[in-house]
């Protein structure tokens, strides 16, 4: 990398949206309200006054959910970096660079395991901040290998997803992600573990269309866009404006397609009582 | 009148010459001697240029050619190859989606299950399979019809021809994503063998949800991409006019996917593309597809999902 992108991603990263000049606010973009970045960052980086859930990445989803937050991370198997030699207006391998230097993360998937109400889980956790959270090999083979680590431990798998969709740049190879998750799906199924999918802004494409809609259970944060097709390609076939929330998480639930909306606060304590459910249909209430 | 691409115009121009020259024939009773010798270095000449043009096709050309309207459709395959077929409709919860037709019939004699998209050829029948671009309850009726195959024992052929599952509010109310994540489901799960042949175009996620096959062969001419040339370069470049770009940049042909390893042969089509010659062109995919299915009947139920789960866990693997 030359001196000039490294340059370009510190300017970058210090141009976030959550930080404002003096970093003690932080500015919703749900209602637009300036929030105290410690109010906000104590709420789960949820709005307190609009209750908008920002995105989070891997290290505070694994801080919320896992008990007191005890982690650790599973190690990913490398795949190779720019197979197709692809390049648009940019290389791939240089926006790959950018990606992991602004993240600190190899790809857009990571897994970690720890605890969850005491029973050991697995959690996949797709990084939006990485190159849209998008799905090529990495994220592939990092979603069977927690697949693989989950039957082993026999283990739950919970994945948070957040993706653009199937990483364009490794085109036809990102397609065969769909297939290749969907064998991961299988093996939990076919060793009866629980695969509980918690949708979160945004899930959509190929990432949708796979592993994120074969759950057993189908969950989302509130306000996150799920979906197939983008919005602008629906409104260009269909020629009309798009119905008010639409492909949102109240919407899809209202359309059938999701268990239960949950507010990010609530979510680790259902995730404890599913998981207890699930893994021990037999233990009594005070136990 | 048949489409006629531009990089064919110089084709096309010396076959209206042959057919004038030949009309004129048939006009002049005397001597016509000189005349068709004229024709046969003509049609030499178009000979030649066709095997020039289709053999040098760069990957937006063949995008084009992928999508001529022409090609061998799924109706034209059934009544070559498939005798006694039953089409089997509806997915028994919302509605019949002519962009996905389906059922069973003989193919060389054995009972088999093949469906595929239909994307129409004229304006009439393009609107009643909706150009080929299924809606949730096409990819549920898929689901359906698989299961079945799989009861019956059944080898399930799949037929892909779509420009993409249809983006729109309905099919997203109604479950696309899920739709096509269950359809893909639905093929892996399989104990009987599952061929898929990409006739035209390859869509992204709406054609994945009937190609996760055992054996996954390609028109020579057919494309099988992630996005269209178009999305990719509006997304991309930010242009749709760079659309030739980004069909390069995308390896979407037969020829870059057998490469990969994502397909495991490649149909050859008739000279000047399948669009030329529909019949030779289908007769051709039976004899690939009757070839495929032999080397998998040896292969008991177990085997055959676990060969499909080999292939796709190869693909892209160091």
């Amino acid at each position: 990398m030359s001196w000039l992108t490294k340059l370009k991603t510190k300017v970058g990263s210090l141009g976030k949206r959550e930080t404002t000049p003096d970093t003690l606010w932080h500015k919703c973009r749900g209602c637009g309200t300036m929030l105290f970045l410690k109010d906000f960052n104590a709420n789960l980086h949820v709005c307190t006054h609009c209750g908008f859930h920002e995105r989070i990445g891997p290290a505070e989803r694994f801080a919320q959910i896992f008990d007191d937050g005890v982690h650790e991370r599973i190690a990913l198997p490398a795949t190779p970096d720019d197979p197709l030699k692809f390049k648009d207006s940019k290389k791939y391998v240089d926006r790959l660079k950018e990606a992991r230097a602004s993240t600190g993360e190899t790809d857009a998937l990571v897994v970690a395991s720890g605890r969850i109400g005491g029973v050991e889980t697995i959690l996949v956790v797709q990084n939006f901040a990485f190159m849209a959270g998008s799905m090529g090999a990495a994220v592939g083979e990092g979603f069977l290998k927690a697949c693989a680590i989950a039957v082993e431990r026999h283990a739950p798998l919970v994945v948070f997803t957040a993706a653009g969709g199937a990483r364009m740049q490794e085109a036809i190879l990102s397609l065969m992600q769909m297939p290749r998750t969907t064998l991961g799906v299988a093996d939990l199924k076919d060793a009866n573990l629980p695969y509980i999918i918690v949708l979160t802004d945004p899930t959509t494409g190929g990432v949708t269309a796979s592993f994120a809609m074969l759950g057993d259970i189908q969950l989302a944060e509130p306000g996150a866009l799920i979906g197939f097709a983008g919005q602008r390609v629906i409104e260009s076939t269909i020629r009309e404006k798009l119905p008010e929330g639409f492909q949102r998480a109240e919407y899809l639930f209202e359309h059938g397609m999701l268990d239960q909306v949950v507010h990010r606060g609530d979510l680790r304590k259902r995730l404890i009582t599913i998981i207890s459910l699930l893994m021990r249909p037999q233990k009594s209430a005070a136990a | 009148m048949s489409t006629i691409l531009d990089f064919e115009r110089p084709i096309a121009d010396l076959e209206a010459k042959i057919a004038d020259l030949k009309a004129s024939v048939k006009a002049v009773t005397a001597g016509p001697n000189s005349m068709s010798t004229e024709v046969a270095k003509l049609q030499t000449k178009v000979d030649q240029l066709l095997v020039d043009t289709y053999s040098r096709l760069n990957p937006w050309q063949k995008t084009q050619v992928a999508r001529h309207g022409d090609r061998p459709h799924f109706s034209d395959t059934v009544d070559r190859l498939i005798d006694d077929f039953t089409p089997l409709a509806g997915d028994r919860a919302f509605a019949e989606d002519a962009a996905i037709i389906g059922g069973i019939g003989r193919f060389n004699g054995r009972a088999v299950m093949i469906m595929g998209h239909e994307k129409g050829r004229d304006t009439t029948s393009r609107l009643k399979h909706n150009f080929g671009m299924a809606k949730p309850e096409g990819y549920r009726k898929a689901i359906r019809l698989m299961e079945l195959a799989n009861r019956f024992a059944f080898p399930v052929i799949t037929l892909v021809d779509t420009p993409g599952a249809f983006p729109g509010v309905q099919a997203e109310e109604r479950g696309q994503a899920e739709a096509i994540a269950r359809a893909t489901e639905a093929c892996l799960n399989l104990s009987v063998p599952l061929i898929s042949v990409i006739v035209g175009e390859g869509g992204s996620g709406g054609a994945v949800a009937l190609a996760s096959g055992n054996r996954v062969m390609m028109f020579e001419h057919a494309v099988y991409s992630v996005i269209s040339p178009e999305g990719c370069a509006s997304i991309l470049w930010r242009k749709a006019d760079k659309a030739a770009d980004a069909a390069d940049a995308l390896k979407h042909t037969a020829q870059d996917l057998l490469r990969l390893k994502v397909i495991d042969r490649i149909i050859p089509e008739p000279m000047g593309g399948a669009h030329r010659n529909r019949d030779l062109a289908i007769t051709t995919m039976g004899q690939a597809i009757e070839q495929e299915l032999g080397s998998l009947s040896s292969l008991k139920p177990a085997e055959l999902k676990a060969d499909r789960r080999a292939r796709y866990l190869a693909i892209g693997r160091i």
